[in-house]
């Protein structure tokens, strides 16, 4: 058996101290000839992970950046009443077998979780780690009314929805979806739009970008003045990107830069883009925290609408307004406040008891927090 | 209502918390309050148990039989004993095939063989098709003590060894489980701990198998039993090539994933690298690596930190929640 150490893993370079070091210092040099610290936004759950995984946020503070975790967690921002629907859905209707990723079977509602409920007999929750496996699983189980739920962004939209592409030319009557798709770029413009919020620059999320490409943030630099890349998820990635958007904020020369070259091309994924665009039809979306953002939600389109479960089993989708918690999610969601801002944070809200979506996925800014980053504090 | 959830078995704090707020506070005595591996007794016996519920019950590198010898000998000797005697008591699943039972009655005789242990006692049930999946197995070991674990003389600049590469047997169960449609040629670590036993002779101060929850679990559950902080680094943790690939394509955090024949040690400073040369001799023991220290400078009493490959420091918390590939 051959072993390697972690620093000679395909990923040595993207991780290697030296680099990381001298991308640091860069920064840190750019930094001071601007004259004050800069804010920016990582949009993606994921860019928050590795910032947190490789100890880089107190690094780029004493850097003079402040990094400032954004909405990019598609089980975070899914409303409750999706899962309130889908609930009801399972606790009263007989040979129903949801399928979803396994964050969604962990977020508290008023009616539970759907890792809490008892199914009604006959019923079931599975967690799949792909869409296809939901739709394997619709052929096989043909008694089975099969439901896949769905939270994504830009870029797990294309696969979820190919699965229906083939249900449909399957034929298959068993196989149905529950969307909950969101799209970045107009919720970026909503976190723009708010007043409450200061930030001088965005990292952009790496794979949103694969599937969208660079354009589709344009409006941010032209529009809005404001700096922006696009990059990977290694930590010389990140620190690449946050380079370039400090780089940017120096010279005042606001772009849309890609930094992730290596997957994402400037034009973007084509054919998703085309399936979306064929399936998909956008909608007034409500996003947890950030409330109703125009056009900021896709949905299948009415021709589909016998593989959409909303109209198959008639779930009601309503917006609830909620007695407020003292959960503190939205802000969170919004980069208002930070997870250790919130009261609830590493109190009555841990990873066993979580009391919001940002404590229960991987990409959610209070559990990463959570997770990894207490030791920040002992630097 | 209160309902008992899978997470509470995974290894992590939630078990945790089942122990020390149901458990300890219901049959509390001297000898269990020592939560060590094993029962430390005072005949100079240890004496421990372990349940097996894997699945599925064969896997790459192993199967459910040589799991249920060596988990529990590995639990006899990183409690400082020579394992001598196991119990087996099987739960079988009405229905499960013949040839299946003989394999794994097979597989334990043979490991148990290779252990030196001999199964004493037993027991068997059967339960109805739908109540039990397969096979559960139950073993409990008892072996003569020939060292101690001593945490309280636990110092700054002790040195931290593991004994091998780490993650295999979790990834492959993990594999071996769901259907990822993905080629990795990963095998379990499944194996006896017993080329350890001699090392309590030269000195060492503490050794835990690692399994559930992994290194970081076993590293942050040292750290709070000891006065003072761990500091890993985490390019010095051996990986062994076959799984680095898998991991990053599922997004899990290798240092939680579960190992069967891994151990950690804590040794004085000036044995360390005697105590690893010994390791080392041995097959099981080739990739073993001295990856961190005992601190007084960086951290606070309690807190087992990791010094990223790239230079950051971060808090290796238990293990909360059964991993999970991430979504995108």
């Amino acid at each position: 058996m051959t072993v390697r150490i972690a620093g000679k893993s395909p990923f040595a370079g993207w991780r290697s101290r030296s680099i990381v070091e001298r991308l640091l210092k860069t920064i840190s040099s750019e930094i001071r000839t601007i004259g004050s610290t800069v804010k920016i936004m990582e949009v993606c759950g994921t860019h928050t992970m590795t910032l947190h995984r490789f100890g880089l946020k107190p690094l780029l503070k004493e850097a003079g950046v402040e990094m400032i975790s954004g909405p990019g967690c598609p089980v975070c921002i899914t409303p409750d009443y999706y899962h309130e629907a889908i609930i009801d859905l399972l606790t009263n209707q007989k040979d129903i077998l949801v399928c979803t990723f396994g964050d969604m079977t962990r977020v508290p509602t008023r009616k539970g979780s759907l890792q809490t409920v008892v199914p009604k007999e006959g019923s079931k929750i599975k967690i799949v780690y792909s869409p296809e496996e939901a739709l394997g699983l619709a052929r096989k189980n043909p008694q089975q009314q099969v439901i896949f739920f769905g939270a994504g962004f830009e870029t797990t939209i294309p696969g979820i929805v190919f699965t229906v592409k083939k249900a449909c030319q399957e034929r298959l009557k068993n196989f149905s979806l529950l969307s909950a798709f969101w799209l970045i770029p107009p919720a970026l413009e909503a976190i723009i739009d708010s007043e409450e919020m200061a930030i001088d620059g965005f990292i952009y999320p790496g794979h949103v970008s694969t599937i969208i490409g660079e354009a589709a943030y344009s409006f941010i630099a032209e529009k809005y003045g404001l700096s922006g890349a696009i990059a990977g998820f290694e930590p010389a990635d990140i620190l690449l990107g946050i380079l370039s958007v400090v780089r940017q904020i120096r010279w005042k020369k606001p772009e849309v830069a890609n930094e992730y070259k290596r997957v994402v091309r400037p034009e973007g994924n084509p054919q998703a883009l085309a399936l979306m665009e064929e399936m998909l039809e956008k909608f007034n979306a409500d996003w947890r925290g950030l409330g109703i953002i125009p056009e900021s939600g896709l949905r299948l389109k009415p021709v589909y609408k016998d593989f959409d479960a909303v109209w198959r089993f008639a779930l009601k989708l309503l917006p609830v307004r909620i007695v407020k918690s003292a959960c503190r999610c939205g802000e969170v969601l919004k980069g208002l406040i930070k997870p250790k801002d919130c009261p609830l944070f590493g109190q009555v809200c841990h990873p066993e008891n979580p009391k919001g979506p940002c404590m229960v996925s991987y990409e959610g800014a209070c559990l990463i927090e959570y997770k990894y980053s207490s030791g920040a504090k002992s630097q | 209502m209160k309902k008992v959830s899978l997470e509470m078995g995974s290894g992590g704090r939630l078990m945790r918390k089942f122990i020390d707020e149901q458990l300890i506070p219901t049959f509390q005595n001297p000898i269990l309050n020592e939560l060590h591996d094993a029962a430390l007794l005072p005949s100079g016996l240890a004496f421990t148990t372990d349940s097996y519920t894997v699945d599925p019950i064969f896997f790459p590198g192993g199967d459910i039989g040589t799991l249920c010898v060596n988990g529990t000998v590995n639990d006899l000797v990183v409690s400082g004993a020579r394992p001598e005697y196991l119990s087996l008591a099987l739960i079988i699943e009405e229905g499960l095939e013949f040839e299946l039972l003989e394999k794994i009655l097979k597989s334990i005789k043979k490991t148990a063989s290779r252990n030196s242990v001999r199964i004493v006692t037993g027991d068997t049930k059967v339960v109805p098709q739908g109540q039990g999946d397969k096979i559960y197995i139950n073993t409990a070991g008892v072996g003569r003590l020939i060292g101690r674990p001593r945490p309280a003389k636990i110092k700054p600049g002790d040195k931290l060894i593991v004994t091998g590469s780490v993650g295999e047997h979790g990834l492959a169960i993990m594999l071996a489980r769901n259907d990822f449609t993905m080629f990795c040629r990963v095998k379990s670590d499944c194996a006896p701990l017993l080329f350890l036993l001699p090392l309590w002779e030269k000195g060492i101060l503490w050794m835990r198998d690692i399994t559930r929850g992994g290194l970081a679990t076993v590293l942050s559950e040292l750290a709070e039993k000891i006065a003072y902080p761990l500091l890993v680094d985490e390019e010095k943790i051996p990986f062994s090539s076959r799984i680095q690939g898998a991991v990053e394509i599922l997004g899990i955090d290798p240092l939680y994933l579960a190992c069967e024949g891994r151990a950690l040690l804590v040794s004085p400073e000036s044995e360390a690298e005697k105590i690893l040369k010994m390791i080392k001799r041995h097959p099981l023991g080739r990739s073993a690596a001295i990856m961190g220290e005992v601190q007084d400078k960086i951290g606070k009493k309690g807190e087992a930190l990791l010094r990223a490959t790239s230079g950051g420091l971060r808090l290796l918390e238990p293990l909360t929640s059964e991993l999970l590939p991430r979504i995108c």
